[in-house]
């Protein structure tokens, strides 16, 4: 009695953990001209999953009635996903998490869309979700690169149009701090990721190619490259005292209010952040107007340049078992959704026009650069020397040591600092060659 | 003499052998297999979540993964070679000796408070709730409400204001106090653990003992050193190993509220760095064991002059 009750408890107890990863369910076959079932689209905009999402999932069920579409929002969308993707679960249809998968690694997690020089015809932007010719990724909208501010703290302190050089922007900061008080430029050092935004300028002082010359150059951080304008003018605005006090202790979410009451006066970002600081604006009472974007103080014969890329990039799960109906849904969001004009940014579509968020920039003829493609087959070359080198290019840590250089917190100085730098890379460079 | 008769009496009347080949009936009905059963989920979530995932990060230490590949390349010793020769890595221990001093004085603020409100106090119960109630607290909440508190201008500067020191350093923007900062925080979040501790092994000493003492004449400070004191010497050995192991793998407090940036970053905080920013898991890996290793060494070290009591029947 004893034994065969042990031998039926064991038996039970290992069914109950085995029939628990089983999962049921069948439906409709879902095909390419007839896609059907269901969907779940991984998303970060955990603002707008639940409300514009839910209006996109319902039109369009207008145009696919058998697709169910679910939505999945992530805080943390980059950590999250890095962990997902090593299983095989990871939705059907999901924003590519490009500061931890790399190019060469796109086919290992990704469906292929179609080929380079036949996607290139209708969408922008096609080269960063491409690798060896083949797309991976559609582009969900782009940025321009410039700076936020505000025009009645500026006005104020007599300025009205933006500055052409380097010293007149730190000058115009200058003005600003004296008259009126105000912190002419806020880092947003604490959250760190609004400083991964800077790397975007690359591109704008010399022109398209900067960023792949960086992968041969063995002291990128010298005078007259790229990198070196956009770090070294970061690291004067702090050693000239023209940023917050303790940078710490900044807040994003708070910056946003900040700058629509006039108590910041300028922020480094993408032509993305507008929309979310005019709301801020509206929020506080003031018109949407107050907040302007103007382009980086570099000009090439006498244009301002501002470098544009896309931000994030919507792709298919290699796992999914559902490709047709996620191919539908990424194929319908990158057409017809209207996503990119409702957050104020530029189309991915080649025929669409200019937002309005870009206003300032029409009036200055500004001249829009889209970097150079990768080279095929090394397209992340330039990532694994930023990690050999432990140097984050296009993320914050080295960004806030140069900050505390700047202001003292840290030893050393700008040369010291770059110099560093520049060994690092030079070493990596060596190294992945 | 006498018990010859009687004995040899009862010796007939006893049964010549006993069966032995049977086993003796429990006397509580059951399986065998019960205690098993109820412990087959826990041992499962153990292996799962805890021995599994270690014995594949002493895999991942001879790779050079990156956490994403497919495929993992073997490198043998070469992360634990790379460690060892970049002195960077080591450098961050330094930022453990604040750590080190806050679980000190940590550890001293509790045994205080808890002597102090082992005996009657008025509203001690009021205090108890207090000392251990950032323990409770989310860390997560615990290191916002720090960041607003230590901010220029904030909590602590207006209320230092108010006591007339008008010219208060930047708490967490001054590289050479930060460290203090967030030891301090953390001295905050996890004083109510030691003191709870300490509050229950001073308890179990008997009654009796003090006024046996008191009748001897002892002092305050005597009674805590000669009854209190060798008491709770394993309480106390115990909390002194977690304290170190703690210091070293301090962790939580800095990554909440700095990141790690301004000179505050902890050799755990740079582990993680290496695997996720830098996209090295295989380094990461070996940082890792490098830290088991080190935290074994101390325990070890520890054990020796603190040796464990064999517990023996009273």
């Amino acid at each position: 009695m004893n034994k065969t009750s042990s031998t039926l408890s064991a038996l039970t107890a290992a069914s109950a953990l085995v029939l628990a990863g089983c999962s049921g369910g069948s439906g409709p076959e879902s095909t390419d001209d007839h896609p059907a079932g269901e969907i779940t689209v991984l998303t970060n905009r955990t603002d707008l999953v639940d409300t514009v999402f839910q209006d996109y999932a319902d039109t369009f069920n207008e145009t696919y009635p058998d697709v169910e579409v679910k939505f999945e929002a992530l805080t943390d969308y980059e950590g999250d996903l890095r962990i997902r993707l090593n299983s095989r679960d990871y939705g059907d249809a999901l924003l590519i998490p490009t500061s931890n998968v790399s190019p060469n690694q796109f086919a290992d997690f990704f469906e292929p869309l179609g080929t380079t020089d036949e996607l290139g015809e209708t969408y922008r932007f096609i080269h960063d979700g491409s690798y060896d010719g083949t797309v991976y990724g559609l582009s969900t909208f782009g940025s321009a690169m410039g700076y936020v501010f505000n025009r009645d703290v500026w006005t104020e302190a007599g300025i009205t149009t933006p500055p052409t050089t380097e010293e007149e922007y730190l000058d115009a900061l200058q003005t600003i701090k004296d008259t009126t008080g105000a912190v002419p430029y806020y880092t947003n050092y604490a959250d760190g990721w609004p400083l991964d935004t800077l790397a975007g300028n690359i591109g704008g002082v010399t022109g398209p190619d900067a960023l792949n010359e960086m992968i041969t150059d063995e002291s990128p951080w010298t005078e007259g490259k790229d990198i070196y304008a956009i770090d070294s003018l970061l690291y004067e605005t702090v050693a000239a005292g023209l940023t917050e006090a303790d940078p710490t202790t900044t807040n994003w979410e708070e910056s946003k209010t900040l700058l629509a009451s006039g108590d910041i006066s300028s922020m480094v970002l993408g032509s993305w952040a507008v929309t979310q600081m005019q709301d801020a604006a509206e929020l506080a009472g003031k018109p949407r107007e107050t907040i302007g974007f103007w382009p980086m103080p570099w000009t090439t014969d006498g244009q301002f340049e501002s470098v544009t890329a896309t931000d994030k990039l919507i792709a298919v799960s290699k796992n999914s078992d559902n490709k047709p109906a996620a191919r539908a849904w990424v194929d319908w969001f990158t057409n017809d959704s209207g996503f990119a004009e409702s957050q104020g940014a530029i189309s991915p579509l080649l025929s669409a026009e200019e937002p309005d968020t870009l206003a300032d920039f029409t009036e200055l003829g500004v001249d829009y650069v889209e970097l150079t493609p990768r080279p095929t087959g090394d397209e992340s070359l330039i990532n694994d020397i930023a990690n050999s080198a432990e140097i984050t290019l296009f993320g914050n840590q080295y960004r806030q040591q140069l900050i505390d250089t700047a202001r003292g917190a840290r030893d050393g100085d700008k040369a010291a600092f770059f110099d560093d730098l520049n060994a690092r890379w030079a070493t990596a460079v060596g190294q992945n060659q | 003499m006498s018990i010859a008769p009687s004995a040899a009496r009862q010796d007939a009347a006893r049964p010549s052998t006993r069966p032995s080949a049977r086993p003796r009936r429990r006397k509580t009905a059951g399986w065998g297999a019960t205690p098993w059963l109820f412990l087959l989920i826990p041992l499962a979530f153990l292996v799962t979540f805890t021995y599994i995932p270690v014995a594949n990060m002493f895999w991942y230490s001879v790779t050079d993964w990156d956490g994403l590949a497919l495929e993992k390349g073997f490198v043998g010793a070469d992360n634990f070679v790379s460690i060892s020769t970049r002195p960077e890595y080591f450098r961050v221990f330094a930022v453990s000796l604040y750590y080190l001093v806050g679980a000190g004085a940590q550890l001293i603020l509790a045994l205080y408070f808890a002597t102090l409100l082992s005996f009657n106090t008025r509203f001690k119960n009021f205090f108890k709730g207090v000392i251990f109630f950032p323990y409770l607290l989310n860390g997560v909440a615990i290191g916002l409400m720090f960041l607003y508190f230590f901010r220029p201008g904030g909590t602590l500067d207006s209320t230092l204001a108010i006591f007339g020191l008008q010219d208060p350093p930047l708490w967490l923007g001054d590289p050479s106090i930060v460290n203090i900062s967030l030891a301090a925080t953390s001295v905050w979040r996890y004083m109510g653990l030691n003191f709870v501790l300490f509050l229950g092994a001073i308890q179990s000493v008997p009654s009796e003992q003090y006024e046996a003492a008191d009748l001897d004449g002892a002092s305050s400070w005597q009674k805590f050193r000669f009854i209190i004191l060798p008491s709770i010497r394993r309480i106390l050995g115990l909390t002194m190993i977690l304290a170190v192991s703690g210091a070293l793998s301090a962790f939580e407090m800095p990554y909440i509220m700095t990141g790690g940036a301004n000179g505050s970053t902890t050799f755990v905080i740079q582990t993680v760095d290496t695997a996720f920013r830098f996209a090295n898991v295989g380094l990461a890996s070996a940082m890792a064991i490098v830290l088991l290793v080190i935290v074994l060494l101390i325990t070890a070290v520890q054990r020796k002059f603190f040796p464990d009591e064999k517990a023996t029947v009273e």
